[in-house]
């Protein structure tokens, strides 16, 4: 045996999954695509925010959506009703989408439709506010939903989710009258973490707040287009 | 569960530096990580499955060090620099500003790898 050698490498863990990302997002920007990962804790209403938001929103944009699911497709089968492509990614005990689950969905999206066609990617990750914040999967912007019925102090008990989100969605807002939520708190703990992100309330009931996510997204992708 | 994950992608990482140096002539000893306090990685986890991991496989007899990264950030007011506490909802002791800029705290690095040539 030789004496110990020291190689001071300098290297992301994630480097691997930071690359395939980075690859990702070169095969969006060529077919000029502009991905979003949408992220929250299971119930926070992803996948009805989802189905509000594509019905208006593919009439004006060609859309698909990657659906990241642990076991099952159920919420890939609700969004298939409204006749847009959709590609089921069952992570199994994985508790996020990563970069080659990502690339692998792209995959299958590519045998669905020419992405060439598409002006958005939304994809839905699984349910949960640690991991997925810590696995880039080559997204443009990553938004992250909040739901007033998990509490005023998630964005600190959470905060990586919440520092890294672009834009963060305060859900089902019409439950406000009916419960002990103190929505400035919960401002005030978003801004503590993250003043940059831009923040929307909104509600898949009344549908309050859908012009502002509409408008986000539309003001989005026509940057993105004209980029 | 995600140190899982990322004792994969530490693993995979691994492999690919060994193929630059012909695995079969090395022993790995130390795999020296710095991991910051601002991400979502438990150190010990990171530990105890990577060493469940690498059971009868050519990493077996190595062992992982983890150097704590502080989480430290800068006051957007007064530029002074400052260690954010949940407690305080990260704001600057000097100014109370909310966290703006993070100076370290985020890092997830291999920083250097001890081994010895058979």
């Amino acid at each position: 045996m030789h004496l110990p050698i020291s190689d001071k490498i300098e290297l992301n863990i994630l480097h691997q999954n930071s690359h395939q990302a980075e690859k990702n997002k070169v095969k969006f920007n060529n077919y000029n695509l502009l991905c979003l990962n949408i992220m929250s804790s299971p119930g926070a209403g992803k996948t009805r925010l989802l189905e509000i938001t594509l019905e208006d929103l593919s009439k004006k944009f060609h859309s698909a959506v990657l659906e990241g699911d642990m076991t099952t497709n159920l919420d890939a089968e609700r969004l298939e009703k409204l006749n847009i492509p959709v590609v089921p990614i069952t992570t199994g005990r994985a508790c996020h989408l990563d970069a080659n689950m990502v690339s692998g969905g792209l995959k299958l999206l590519e045998k669905k439709i020419n992405p060439d066609l598409l002006d958005i990617l939304l994809v839905e990750n699984v349910g949960n506010l640690v991991c997925p914040a810590e696995f880039d999967i080559g997204e443009h912007f990553k938004v992250a939903l909040l739901s007033i019925t998990e509490g005023e102090d998630k964005p600190l008990k959470y905060p990586i989710m919440f520092r890294e989100a672009d834009l963060i969605l305060v859900t089902k807002v019409d439950l406000l009258p009916h419960l002990n939520f103190d929505i400035n708190e919960l401002k005030s703990n978003i801004a503590s973490t993250n003043p940059k992100a831009d923040v929307i309330e909104i509600s898949s009931i009344t549908k309050s707040g859908f012009d502002l996510w509409q408008g986000w997204i539309s003001k989005k992708i026509l940057k993105f287009k004209n980029n | 569960m995600h140190e899982v994950d990322m004792t994969k992608c530490l693993i995979l990482s691994m492999e690919e530096w060994a193929e630059k140096k012909n695995k079969k002539k090395i022993v790995v000893e130390k795999i020296n990580l710095k991991i910051g306090e601002f991400t979502c990685v438990e150190p010990i986890s990171l530990i105890n499955t990577f060493n469940a991991a690498v059971l009868d496989s050519w990493l077996d007899s190595s062992e992982i060090t983890i150097e704590t990264i502080p989480f430290e950030g800068k006051c957007s007011k007064c530029n002074r620099l400052y260690f954010p506490k949940k407690e305080n909802g990260y704001k600057s002791p000097c100014c109370n500003f909310n966290l703006e800029e993070i100076i370290s705290g985020r890092e997830l690095k291999i920083a250097s790898i001890d081994f010895k040539e058979k």
